[in-house]
């Protein structure tokens, strides 16, 4: 999948994927992607969840390779 | 789009292990990244994480003074409610933290007040305990009775007691 950003979270565990994309989804601009690479597995039902909180939209997943890259889309400011 | 009013957070930390700080912390910064207006309570033991690092602890009278000699906290000093063993057990568990990047109390009080987490201290502990504003590191933002958390806590779509 085409993204615009790319946060690396490799490494860390929850909850600072989370917070880190808080943090990053601000230098996006509306409509724009942001993809999420983490190794930390909970990243799978955390992401969705925060998407559900904040409005924004989640577009899916891709797993290989003990890596998880998660999809976001930028609904709102 | 309508901006609805954020949703309600409150925490009631009343322990002051390490480990109880961690859970705190983590529920904390992540319900404040989830667009959550977030406000920790901190009660009795729990006050131990938000006393300041540096210097001493003043407070009047004998049993008081020695209770804050005794019980000094600090977010450094937390220890584990289990397996301190000393201070080693902690000193393990803080290894074992940063092994998984995971930030520390004093990195996690950092993080909560930059993403605007309310820090409040109990009055009715602190004036058993000795303790005012000069006690707790700058980042708490106020010292607030029961009536004040409970004012929050019935707004609150989460609220949990640490």
């Amino acid at each position: 999948m085409k993204a615009d950003q790319r946060l690396d979270c490799i490494g860390l565990y929850c909850p600072m994927p989370i917070v880190k994309t808080a943090e990053r989804i601000k230098q996006l601009k509306q409509g724009q992607v942001l993809e999420v690479v983490a190794d930390d597995i909970g990243i799978k039902g955390d992401m969705p969840a925060w998407c559900e909180a904040t409005g924004h939209e989640f577009l899916g997943l891709e797993a290989a390779a003990g890596e998880i890259r998660v999809y976001v889309k930028k609904t709102h400011d | 789009m309508v901006v609805a009013e954020k949703e309600k957070m409150s925490l009631v930390i009343y322990s002051g292990n390490l480990d109880s700080a961690l859970a705190g912390f983590m529920l904390a910064t992540t319900g404040a990244s989830m667009g959550m207006e977030v406000s920790m309570f901190f009660t009795f033991w729990g006050l131990n994480i938000i006393k300041k690092n540096e210097g001493g602890i003043k407070s009047k009278g004998l049993v008081r003074k020695m209770l804050n000699f005794m019980n000094r906290g600090g977010s450094k000093r937390l220890k584990m409610s289990r397996f301190n063993m000393l201070g080693m057990g902690t000193g393990m568990m803080k290894g074992l933290m940063k092994d998984i990047n995971m930030p520390s109390i004093d990195e996690f009080i950092t993080l909560a007040k930059s993403i605007g987490v309310k820090m409040y201290a109990c009055t009715t502990s602190c004036g058993m305990m000795g303790l005012d504003e000069s006690s707790f590191r700058s980042e708490v933002d106020d010292m607030v009775g029961a009536a004040f958390f409970l004012g929050e806590a019935r707004k609150s779509k989460v609220s949990l007691f640490i």
